[in-house]
């Protein structure tokens, strides 16, 4: 039997405020041994980031330990003063942030960090702690280190930065690292080469780690162990085998079931409810009040031909000189009416550049948009695309900017309303009623301003504004990503719920091919401003072409073991 | 404090005492003390006819023997007393800053809504605009940096007084100092203007409603406007200090509100004859008047920029 780490007992942390008394977490336990890698996984506002602030000694003001302990090798810490956590922390207890764009000072070279690190902690001459950095460097993957020691953090990609913010995190040999999401802001195939070194380092040093994520398939994959909280209260703890396979607590299940699988296709998210957080969709209602157009001739809603935008990259006076990045080359694709289809890339990979195209929110360097078979590249004016721009809507991936703050959200759901002369007078307001009704808001939901609303409910405010004109094609530009995931179930299922009855049109960007594998009837797959491949969302799962999609499909966590209970009548 | 008790729904008031801005301003005794300051000055201002002992600008009430009356003492020949003494014409120091605020208050006020307007138009047609519109303002702003305000100010003076005919100098003097002080002082808007439409319109928001093909007008105002406003309220805070202060130095130099009309600075200036034969209140008193002016408007925009600012909080 190893010495326990890091042992949490009964803590409790608390934010006095003006009005009331905010309890952030209560009475949470963990432990984490030498050399296992301990999942905290939660919701937003779970308190799990909360649980790895109070460890360091770093909560904000006026936050608090109000009770329990933090005992680190048996010892109490979390009774000492600032110098004694300062002995403690960075020295035996190590963080890494989830952003690395900004944990790293970008005055400073990588390797000015390292050595400034490795001499305060462990007292090395120079000559040895240079040596010592750039060993770090080896280790962690970043090939040259000799040569990259000497650059500085904006010279390196997101994977790598987050790779010297791990070398940085080990300087000091730490026995516990707490990795507070510490992938969520890279690629997933950045992401898997940064857990795969996570778990060496634990193997290997023997370090203890606590990795803090919302990300399920992050969970699966790396831990050893998995606690799951739940508004700062710890529902379940165990192995991550025995937790996610066979879930004990109502709210463990209710998170499992609605993660998307993808090896699995459901028909719709199980709508197992906990806290009472469920919200109606009347989508019947929606569709009997609601105008079918004329369907196309063809069966073809939209087709993409050629389409290409460069923007300038560095200008100049004289044309010649201008330099260009062409974000998209060439894409082609067509949309048939009544499906949903997916394009899916990695950042910078050009989806959200085309559906900005399609959006008329950039004009295109060259390429033809058919909609319904008008030629909308060739339309100038505001009044020529009045029509098309009635038809289509998009939803946007940020609920917390894509609704403006200062306008009341009736007046946003009226706007495009108003905008299209649809309606006249109290009309207005009725369609705005009925449509937050349906939602599942209700009606006066309209009085209220954005900041009254979670994510959720902003999402369900954006797709109140985009029925509003009765569009044909909807785009969805990763409209769930920045959503807990029982959320995104709960908005996965409005979109199918839209497609089905209403037989809307949809273009779904995202990242994240399991929620395109539920969504999706046909795929494309960008890579760096080109379409790699289209084909159906079966066919391009079972069998992809390319090679990039291959690539793409293997780094996508399997979730194997994860419980399928409630998803049983929904599997297709 | 005895309604915090009841239950009944709150009124929009109460809601509006109840705020978080409400509530960090009476935690901080700098603002009351500096709101208190203000709203008394203001208010004697613009009550002077009520509180003022003398009307300083009618002669018929002026015994020219009453000049030199040292405060709080009875003159020497008619025996009159005057709490902050009397100048070398006999009028009461005391109505004369009552009097004088209000020349002050109000081209600080006017001067800071034209700068306001001004830098708010073009900051947002350039943030959001672009391009070579964009370059052009910004530019002529930079330009405009490089003189000093009060320099620029006495430019718009010396001009206009070129062009005014003679007769009407007086009565156009305040207009003139008025978008003298604004021209100089629009800058600061549009620049903060430009970039809070610069961080909006790449939001979300803005582009649902492009989508939707509403025209640039409506978007910069009914989307951005209310968006981009409150860093504005801060700076037209200080700003209104400053304008108090550059009308001030302006008729200190004599080129600002005439004798007729005098403002703070006018009394200064007058004041500074006596500054060195004895007879300090003349100058004191409204140098004093204008100091708590500008320091307390000052602070409270202080407050008001740490309490708007939500990193702060």
């Amino acid at each position: 039997m190893t010495e326990t780490l890091l042992d949490i007992e009964d803590l409790s942390v608390h934010f006095p405020t003006r009005r009331k008394l905010f309890v952030a977490v209560n009475k949470a336990n963990l432990a984490v041994e030498p050399g296992e890698i301990h999942g905290l996984v939660g919701e937003s506002g779970a308190g799990k980031s909360t649980i790895g602030a109070a460890v360091m000694g770093l909560l904000e003001r006026p936050g608090h330990i109000a009770e329990g302990t933090v005992s680190f090798k048996g010892e109490h810490i979390n009774g000492r003063d600032a110098d004694g956590m300062r002995a403690l922390r960075g020295a035996k207890i190590s963080m890494i942030f989830q952003d690395p764009l900004t944990s790293l000072n970008p005055l400073l070279t990588v390797g000015q960090q390292l050595v400034e690190t490795i001499q305060f902690h462990l007292k090395l001459s120079d000559a040895d702690s240079k040596k010592r950095a750039i060993e770090l460097l080896d280790r962690v993957g970043i090939p040259m280190p000799d040569e990259r020691i000497n650059q500085y953090p904006h010279q390196f990609s997101g994977g790598m930065r987050q790779r010297v913010v791990i070398a940085l995190a080990l300087c000091s040999e730490p026995d516990v690292i707490i990795a507070d999401e510490p992938t969520t802001a890279l690629d997933v195939s950045i992401q898997a080469q940064i857990l795969e070194l996570i778990k060496e380092l634990a193997r290997e040093r023997q370090t203890g780690v606590v990795l803090i994520t919302h990300d399920m398939g992050v969970i699966a994959d790396t831990t050893d162990k998995v606690t799951v909280m739940y508004q700062g209260e710890v529902v379940e703890s165990g192995t991550t085998e025995q937790v996610l396979g066979a879930p004990a607590h109502e709210y463990t299940k209710s998170l499992i079931a609605a993660v998307p699988r993808p090896t699995l296709k459901v028909h719709r998210f199980p709508q197992l409810s906990y806290g009472g957080r469920q919200i109606a969709f009347h989508i019947d209602d929606l569709a009997r009040n609601w105008d079918r157009p004329e369907p196309t001739k063809s069966g073809t809603l939209l087709k993409v031909d050629g389409l290409t935008k460069t923007f300038l990259q560095s200008g100049s006076f004289i044309p010649s000189r201008r330099k260009y990045f062409t974000a998209v080359d060439k894409v082609s694709f067509d949309i048939r009416e009544g499906e949903v289809f997916g394009i899916v890339g990695e950042s910078g990979s050009g989806k959200s550049t085309v559906a900005r195209m399609i959006a008329t929110l950039y004009q295109t360097n060259g390429g033809k948009i058919f909609f319904d078979e008008d030629e909308i590249t060739q339309l100038k004016t505001a009044k020529d695309l009045e029509s098309y721009r009635r038809q289509i809507q998009m939803i946007f991936q940020d609920p917390f900017s894509s609704l403006n703050p200062r306008m009341r959200v009736d007046e946003i759901v009226a706007e495009p309303v108003k905008h299209h002369k649809l309606l006249e007078g109290d009309a207005i307001q009725h369609r705005v009623d009925e449509l937050l009704e349906r939602v599942g808001l209700g009606s006066e939901a309209g009085r209220k301003y954005p900041h009254e609303f979670s994510g959720g409910q902003r999402q369900r405010i954006s797709i109140a504004r985009a029925l509003a004109t009765q569009p044909r094609f909807l785009i969805c530009d990763e409209p769930t990503s920045a959503l807990d995931v029982s959320i995104q179930a709960q908005i996965l299922n409005i979109l199918k719920d839209l497609q089905e009855h209403l037989g809307l049109t949809m273009l779904f960007i995202s990242h994240d091919l399991p929620v395109v594998r539920q969504m999706c009837d046909r795929v494309g797959v960008m890579r760096q401003g080109q379409m790699v491949e289209v084909a159906d969302t079966e066919t391009l799962f079972a069998s992809p072409k390319e090679a990039y999609t291959r690539e793409l499909l293997s780094l996508m966590p399997k979730l194997e073991g994860l419980s399928t209970e409630g998803l049983e009548d929904e599997i297709v | 404090m005895s309604d915090q008790s009841s239950t009944a729904p709150q009124s929009r008031l109460a809601k509006a005492l109840d705020s978080d801005f409400v509530y960090s301003f009476r935690r901080s005794p700098v603002a009351v003390v500096s709101f208190i300051v203000v709203m008394l000055l203001v208010l004697s201002a613009v009550f002077a006819p009520l509180i003022a002992p003398h009307d300083p600008f009618d002669p018929g009430s002026l015994d020219l023997m009453n000049g030199f009356t040292a405060p709080m003492a009875p003159n020497d020949f008619t025996g009159d007393v005057f709490w902050l003494g009397t100048d070398d014409q006999g009028r009461d120091v005391f109505s004369t800053i009552l009097y004088g605020m209000r020349v002050s208050l109000f081209v600080g006020l006017a001067a800071v809504s034209f700068a306001m307007v001004l830098g708010i138009t073009l900051g947002l047609v350039a943030g959001y605009v672009g391009g070579w519109v964009e370059t052009l303002i910004m530019r002529a702003a930079d330009v405009q940096l490089t003189f000093p305000s009060i320099l620029v100010a006495m430019l718009i003076f010396g001009i206009a007084k070129g062009v005014i005919p003679i007769q009407h100098h007086d009565q156009m003097a305040i207009w003139v100092l008025i978008i003298a002080i604004g021209l100089s002082d629009w800058v600061q808007f549009a620049r903060v203007v430009r970039g809070a439409t610069l961080v909006e319109k790449d939001k979300e928001y803005v582009q649902a409603a492009r989508m939707m093909g509403r025209g640039r007008g409506i978007i910069m105002l009914r989307h951005i406007l209310p968006n981009v406003l409150s860093p504005v309220l801060v700076i037209a805070t200080i700003s209104l200090a400053l304008a108090i202060i550059a009308e001030a130095t302006l008729s200190f130099l004599g080129v600002g509100a005439p004798p007729t009309q005098p403002s703070l600075g006018t009394l200064i200036r007058i004041g500074q004859d006596f500054l060195f034969s004895g007879e300090w209140w003349i100058i004191l008193f409204p140098s004093a008047t204008l100091l708590a002016l500008a320091l307390s408007v000052n602070l409270l925009g202080d407050w008001l920029r740490d309490a708007l600012n939500p990193r702060l909080q």
